[in-house]
């Protein structure tokens, strides 16, 4: 059924008893075309966009748990395309520009919201690292402000300014950045390739795959086996587990990154912000509820929680960007567990293994990827090429040198 | 103040003698201490405290405690004011304000209650499916609307002017929880000498006994709670903290809790926190965190006066509060009649009691009719109604007659709920007691056990027994004595008997059925619990995130099995294959000011100083913060007001005669041992065995996968002695790096290291008169000529007649240079000893700024160029990789991608217009091209404006780099508006042949 | 979290700063191949279970120890130092 302000006044005369599931519930069947194992933000968003661009609609999604419920549930909902390095900045790009019309392509709205991200500086070096950025982005044709002091101020006057341990000097904005709802992605994507026929499995948890001759031909499930032409991983967070079943290792390290979110205020604070002499920004929602994180915990992790000094250290920064968040109460505390890739970026390649392609490595980033993620994996999933904005994305750049390093900080995953 | 009509004459824990007044919406009313707002609120008989999420509807006060949903206030005023603040467990003071939240333009008329007629519309979800067209609008009109609508109190907005603290504890037993199970608990392990802590959110210790007419060992409840707490606080070793809240379980018997040091005050005495968080450190922890009573869905259940029967009594018992005066009881199991007893023996009379279990207990019906009370055996609620307050329920008979019965409070008792949220922090799944009807631990977290009703075992004895045996097993498994744990309390068993009534349908209203609600903060009806299952939303987190049942303030403490009951009753399945209830922490909000402790404002991060900071001070020094260090940045004199003048003068200074700067900041590591020179050759790339004793090199290490990590002098001391120094922002993290490579690298070598960063003063004095000023300060005895003390000699001198020192000859700025370093304390008077010595000389401070100058203008990298994505190569130090030895990061610096010509790499650059600023940052486009990614060069990462030149220079990579020397490129920077025409030249601006390094 | 330190005993692991598997093997010397470094420098296994991982008690005796840790739990089962005793050295 179509969504529209006239299907819901329709069926709210009709006490809203005419809607009908948002997707189906089919059981797996013997063979598909392309089985996407993760039922994901960047899982159903690949099966959108093989249905929709590639007109492959003979696939299957395999969720282990519920739809969404990985990272695309658990994130704190940015999305932004400010990104330095070539290999990254027109790939985060694309997703923006995907976003920006993404609410029309799925006729489903996902609240994208374009209110800005704004990443402060508190010191001379730190403004020129970020005018490197910036300049990056404006030479990739992306949206980028150097702001100074003064113009911070005026956008968030709230700011601790005059007593600060590293004075607030500046900002750099990307306007067109903001936030999306993130399970509304997930439903959305899923809602529009089910209706293309996709066959999105529940609790159907892969446990082993089928070789023959050295080539993945098939899953093995809770749910039985399954034949596919073509197997594709986006299962990050576990995507070491499941390369494991195909005997294969990768440089990636899981890691929990915890998030938070707020009681529900009346608005404070318009777009995301970011603290840059220490771990922490935040957004507000719809609700009211603000929205905000830190760094990740540090060590590997598949619990999906953390620890307090990374709370901590969370809410002194809090206090310290801006004081009067004192008396806002933390509601709640979670964790998600993040693929965090060797160099900080993410692999979307096909596996060494034939016949597997591999969407992995999306360290804490992986929300705001996950239109240009689908919109590229089913690009190398239907021509068997890289898109063009994907193309640094190799599994073998670690081997051979072809880093994407945003952060310089080397193969240790826990400081990217 | 009005008096309070429904205060008891008599009776309850609140005391009389002590009279408070307070404003509720600007309206002035009395209360007691011992009161909570709430408790105080229904006193003076005001009912209507709130407005809901969505459809703004009036809302009361359904709990006594900290699942409250609706009952929600702004609490105090200007910057302490804090929003949505659960008027149930405020406590009360003298003076308090609070006002009503989300609300316009009053609590009584709300104009957007209007959205209360849109509500057919306003289905969960109904956000998903429009608001689409045009795109633009989302952010232009839907969404302000939708933001503004939301939301619930206002904060602050001003800065917290109160303060925070962090505390730490350790014990043998941590006990969760003031009621029965938990004092049990910790009577018995408090009595064997066990280290106990006693935390409970309450203000008041004793949970449930605080509300419940009952004995222990024989003795009236608050008589046997009397003496338990004095016995407790007679033991030296049990601390008892009441206004502390566990708020969340962690790894290895981490618990968070926060104390409410202040909140009960008006404000914070001097001195005093207004709260502090703790992290308790458990050997063993009991949860006896008690329960909560569940509602029932039935049209109407959110009107003020419908409220949770263990709750009426607990206003009744403990704050001598007639909830109301025409009294239905509606409940599903035995509870529920002690609340008419006790309402009907605090003279409130019970007008109903709906029992919706058909078997028509003898004495439950012998009670009803020693109240008075008409019973309604096998009947529900169908409908509450009254608006702001209730004025009639509904009851439908066993018989399906309805009878419209008149009344100000409906008690309604489902059932109760374990209060069992710690356990599920760590990942624990609570399983569903079909006995019982409610979900009671799992796996339970390593170390922590479950007492009384948090566990399921609800009566009053069993509560008892489970905290007196728990605590003897914790200790005994700790391999603690329990011999002195003393008797178990007894008491008799309630009843408990329950038939669970999830909700009512079936009601015949007028127009519309009136709504039912399932979730009252969020506004989520049982009508919307079944479109999110007509929908196929219908794992337990799909019905969550969908309808956000459970995502309010309250995490859906009285909500989330109502509407996972609803969810199993549409799809045919049963609640534990419908899914789980879990919960994440924290078990009740947290401040974030409690968190963060006094980590802010100056205080966020340590300061460290430098060892001349206070002369420096003097000096009138610029600071500037270079991570936690607090550098000089430059010393303006009297009468210069442009930085750029003042860091222009000390470089002169510094090139024409002398200048001294602090550079004790650098990180020292001091290295021996038998193979501290095969450790150098493995952690540097250049080679360090034919290195002499007396004198320093330059050293550049990298990360193993070949990017540059670090650099620095390694002075030999002694031919098993090294002094490494590292950049200042690089200090702990190399000596981390030194540590790995010997311990985990190469156990085998014969090395030791240890920081000595803090362990010396260090400053560089340069310039011609280097030399001529450091004779004045450093013992005759040591020869400072060319010859005897030449370019890079490194050794041991004494300074002021004997004191230890150690002279360097190494130049940062290409001068003839100097770096001295003292034992720290002596630091100060080195400097002042050395500004006398070159004081004929003009001798000259100068700070990082011209620090900075100095180095760009010889070409020398420092952090800018060190950023962790440059190799060896990139920077122009190719050559000093070593061929002949392994070290970190040589296979990896190796690879092919690594070296090709294309990577951009080190050079100079100076503007073509000599008077134009050059910006770090800016990045190199060649002439006539386009401003495109594709045609992006490289980058500027160091600009200084040199005096010598007297114009702009810069350092940067680009590619092509050295070869491209005299070529012009555009340095692009549209975020500053910068786009102008400089030159590629080399890196060195002055002195290329370093005449000036050994004069 | 907390750790046991063999020599300081337990601690709050924010003592500690973590580095990755402790498992993997440097190729040392001259003769070492570049495939194997790259292996050494970028793969884990990274598994869902016991996991032994190198810490750095960098707030306290500066050592570097060998944790097992089970990464789904965060419970831990041993911690040693990673550097071990030479033959014959003294405790």
């Amino acid at each position: 059924m179509r969504y529209s302000a006239l299907s819901l006044l329709t069926q709210a005369l009709r006490g809203h008893k005419g809607w009908t599931p948002v997707w189906r519930d089919p059981a797996p069947k013997a063979e598909y075309d392309v089985v996407i194992i993760g039922g994901g933000g960047h899982g159903l968003a690949t099966a959108h966009y093989l249905a929709s661009r590639h007109g492959i609609t003979k696939i299957a999604v395999l969720e282990k748990g519920y739809l969404g419920s990985g990272n695309v549930g658990r994130n704190t909902t940015i999305i932004r395309s400010n990104y330095l390095l070539p290999g990254n900045t027109p790939f985060y790009e694309l997703s923006m520009k995907l976003w920006e019309g993404l609410e029309q392509d799925l006729n489903y709205n996902a609240m994208v919201s374009q209110r800005g991200v704004l990443n402060l500086y508190h010191s001379d070096a730190q403004r020129d690292a970020f005018a490197r950025r910036g300049n990056a982005m404006r030479l990739a044709g992306v949206d980028a402000e150097l702001l100074d002091r003064e113009q911070v101020r005026a956008m968030a006057p709230f700011f601790d300014y005059d007593n600060a341990r590293f004075p607030i000097q500046g900002g750099l904005l990307q306007k067109r950045g903001g936030t999306a709802r993130h399970d509304a992605v997930a439903w959305g994507y899923a809602r529009a390739a089910d209706s293309r026929g996709v066959d999105l499995i529940q609790n159907c948890e892969v446990t082993g795959f089928t070789m023959v001759d050295g080539r993945a031909v098939g899953v093995e499930t809770s749910r039985g086996p399954i034949r596919a032409k073509k197997i594709a991983m986006a299962v990050a967070g576990n995507s070491s587990r499941v390369a494991a079943m195909a005997g294969m290792r990768l440089p990636i390290e899981s890691h929990v990154l915890q998030a938070f979110v707020s009681e529900g205020l009346k608005p404070m604070i318009d777009g995301v912000v970011t603290f840059g002499a220490g771990h922490f920004y935040v957004s507000q929602s719809d609700k009211g509820g603000l929205v905000f994180g830190g760094d990740i915990d540090g060590y590997n992790s598949y619990a999906q929680r953390g620890n307090l000094p990374v709370i901590e250290d969370v809410m002194e920064s809090a206090m310290a960007l801006w004081p009067g968040l004192g008396r806002v109460r933390m509601l709640r505390h979670w964790g998600g567990i993040m693929d965090m890739s060797m160099d900080g970026s993410p692999i979307i390649d096909r596996a060494p293994v034939e016949g597997l392609y591999l969407n992995a490595g999306w360290c804490y980033g992986g929300f705001k990827a996950t239109p240009a993620s689908g919109f590229c994996f089913a690009h190398l999933i239907a021509t068997g090429e890289p898109h063009p904005v994907a193309a640094a994305y190799r599994l073998d750049r670690f081997a051979s040198g072809r880093l994407i390093d945003e952060k310089g900080v080397g193969a240790q995953p826990n400081l990217h | 103040m009005s008096a309070q009509p429904f205060r008891l004459a008599s009776g309850g824990l609140i005391d009389r003698s002590q009279a408070l007044s307070f404003r509720f919406d600007g309206k002035s009313y009395g209360g007691h201490a011992g009161d909570t707002l709430a408790s105080a609120l229904l006193a003076n008989g005001v009912r209507l405290v709130g407005r809901s999420f969505k459809y703004h509807r009036p809302r009361g006060i359904l709990s006594a405690g900290p699942e409250e949903p609706n009952a929600l206030v702004e609490l105090r005023s200007g910057a302490r004011r804090e929003p949505n603040t659960r008027a149930t467990v405020a406590e009360l003071f003298d003076g308090l304000e609070a006002v009503s939240q989300n609300r316009w333009p009053s609590l009584a008329f709300d104009l957007l209650s209007l959205n209360g007629l849109f509500s057919p519309a306003l289905v969960a979800g109904f956000y998903y499916k429009t608001f689409m067209w045009p795109a633009s609008f989302w952010e232009k009109l839907y969404e302000p609307l939708i933001r503004r609508a939301a939301g619930l109190g206002r904060a602050a907005g001003a800065e917290d002017p109160d303060h925070y603290e962090k505390a730490f504890a350790f014990c043998d037993l941590l006990v969760i929880g003031g009621g029965p199970a938990g004092l049990a608990a910790a009577l018995a392990a408090g009595r064997t000498g066990a280290r106990v802590i006693l935390c409970d959110e309450d203000f008041r210790l004793g949970g449930r006994l605080l509300a419940e007419k009952r004995e222990i060992d024989g003795r009236p409840v608050a008589e046997w709670l009397a003496a338990a707490l004095a016995e407790l606080e007679s033991l030296p070793d049990v601390r008892l903290m009441p206004r502390t809240t566990v708020f969340g379980l962690y790894d290895h018997g981490t618990y968070g809790a926060v104390e409410r040091v202040s909140d009960h005050l008006p404000q914070p005495q001097p001195h005093q926190p207004r709260q502090r968080a703790w992290r308790i450190q458990a050997k063993r922890a009991i949860l006896a965190a008690g329960a909560l009573e569940r509602p029932i869905v039935f049209p109407g259940n959110d009107t003020p006066g419908v409220m949770l029967a263990g709750a009426a009594r607990t206003y009744a018992n403990r704050y001598g509060v007639l909830p109301g005066r025409e009294t239905v009881l509606f409940t599903a199991g035995d509870d529920g009649w002690a609340t008419a007893r006790d309402i009907a023996a605090a003279g409130g009379k019970v007008a109903a009691i709906v029992d919706a279990r058909a078997d028509a207990d003898p004495a439950r019906k012998a009670l009803a009719d020693r109240l008075g009370a008409r019973l309604f055996a096998g009947g529900v609620v169908e409908r509450a109604r009254g608006g702001r307050q209730l004025d009639q329920v509904t009851i439908r008979d066993a018989s399906g007659a309805t009878h419209a019965l008149a009344c100000d409070l409906l008690a309604v008792s489902n059932g109760w709920n374990p209060t069992l949220h710690l356990t599920s922090h760590q990942n624990g799944k609570p399983v569903w007691d079909e006995e019982i009807h409610c979900f009671v631990p799992g796996t339970l977290p390593a170390g922590l056990a479950v007492a009384g009703s948090a566990a399921g075992r609800f009566t009053l004895a069993t509560a008892l027994e489970d905290g007196a045996r728990l605590a003897r097993e914790a200790l005994g498994d700790l391999g603690l004595s329990v011999a002195a744990a003393g008797p178990v309390p007894a008491a008799d068993d309630e009843p408990c008997g329950l038939k669970p009534l999830w909700r009512v349908t079936g009601g015949k209203g007028p127009v519309f059925p009136g709504k039912a609600f399932v979730d009252f903060q969020n506004d989520v009806t049982d009508a919307d619990v079944e479109l999110a299952a007509r929908e196929g939303f219908r794992p337990v987190e799909h019905l969550k995130r969908y309808t956000t049942l459970g995502m309010a303030t309250d995490q859906g403490k009285t909500s989330n099995l109502s509407g996972l009951a609803i969810m199993a009753e549409q799809t045919g399945r049963t609640i534990p294959q419908a899914g789980t209830t879990t919960f994440r922490p924290p078990y009740t909000p947290v401040a974030i000011g409690a968190l963060g402790g006094h980590h802010r404002g100056k205080a966020f991060r340590p300061v460290r100083l430098a060892p001349t900071h206070g002369w420096s001070s003097e000096q009138g020094a610029v600071f500037v913060e270079t991570g936690q260090w607090l550098r000089a940045q430059y010393y303006p004199k009297p009468g210069e007001t442009d930085w750029l003048a003042t860091v222009n003068r000390e470089v002169l200074a510094v090139r024409e005669t002398v200048g001294i700067c602090d550079v004790s900041t650098l990180g020292k590591i001091d290295i021996q041992g038998a193979d501290a020179a095969a450790f150098l050759e493995r952690v540097y790339i250049n080679g360090w065995k034919a290195l002499p004793v007396g004198k320093a090199r330059y050293g550049l290490m990298l990360r193993e996968d070949g990017f540059v990590m670090d650099d620095g002098t390694t002075s030999r001391l002694g031919e098993h002695h090294f002094l490494m120094t590292t950049t200042t922002a690089n200090a702990g993290k190399v000596m981390q790096h030194l540590e790995f490579c010997h311990q985990v690298l190469w156990p085998d070598l014969d090395v030791g290291m240890v920081s000595v960063s803090e362990q010396w003063a260090q400053v560089t004095v340069a310039g011609p008169k280097a030399r001529k000023t450091l004779r004045g300060v450093v013992d005759p005895e040591h020869d400072l000529s060319n010859e005897a003390f030449p370019y890079l000699a490194a050794r041991a001198v004494t300074v002021g007649g004997g004191i230890p020192a150690r002279l360097f000859r190494i130049s940062f700025s290409g001068e003839l240079a100097y770096e001295l370093a003292v034992p720290a304390g002596y630091g100060d008077a080195m400097m002042r000893a050395l500004m006398q010595a070159g004081a004929p000389f003009g001798i000259t401070p100068y700070g990082t700024e011209a620090l900075g100058v100095l180095r760009i203008e010889k070409g020398h990298v420092a952090g800018n160029e060190l950023s962790g994505q440059t190799t060896a190569r990139d920077l122009g130090l190719g050559k000093m990789m070593s061929s002949k030895k392994d070290y970190v990061g040589r296979l990896m610096a190796n690879r092919a991608a690594l070296n090709e010509p294309e990577r951009p790499s080190f050079v100079g650059f100076k503007p073509v217009d000599r008077r134009e600023r050059l910006r770090a940052g800016a990045h190199f486009i060649g002439v006539g091209k386009a401003a495109t990614m594709a045609n992006d060069e490289g980058y500027m990462t160091s600009v200084a404006h040199s005096p010598h030149l007297n114009h702009w220079i810069g350092l940067g990579l680009i590619r092509g780099g050295s070869a491209r020397i005299g070529e012009q490129v555009r340095a692009y920077d549209p975020v500053r508006g910068g786009d102008i025409l400089v030159e590629i030249c080399s890196p060195v601006f002055l002195d290329p042949e370093g005449a000036r390094l050994h004069g | 979290m907390r750790i046991t330190c063999p020599y300081c005993g337990a601690r709050d692991a924010q003592e500690f700063s973590y580095l990755g598997a402790a498992d993997p093997v440097r190729p040392d010397g001259m003769a070492a191949a570049e495939a194997a470094m790259a292996d050494y420098v970028y793969l884990r296994d990274n598994p869902a279970g016991p996991h032994r991982e190198l810490w750095y008690h960098g707030s306290g005796c500066r050592s570097w120890l060998i944790v097992t840790r089970d990464t789904r739990t965060h419970a831990i089962s041993a911690v040693e130092p990673a550097k071990v005793r030479k033959a014959g050295e003294a405790a």
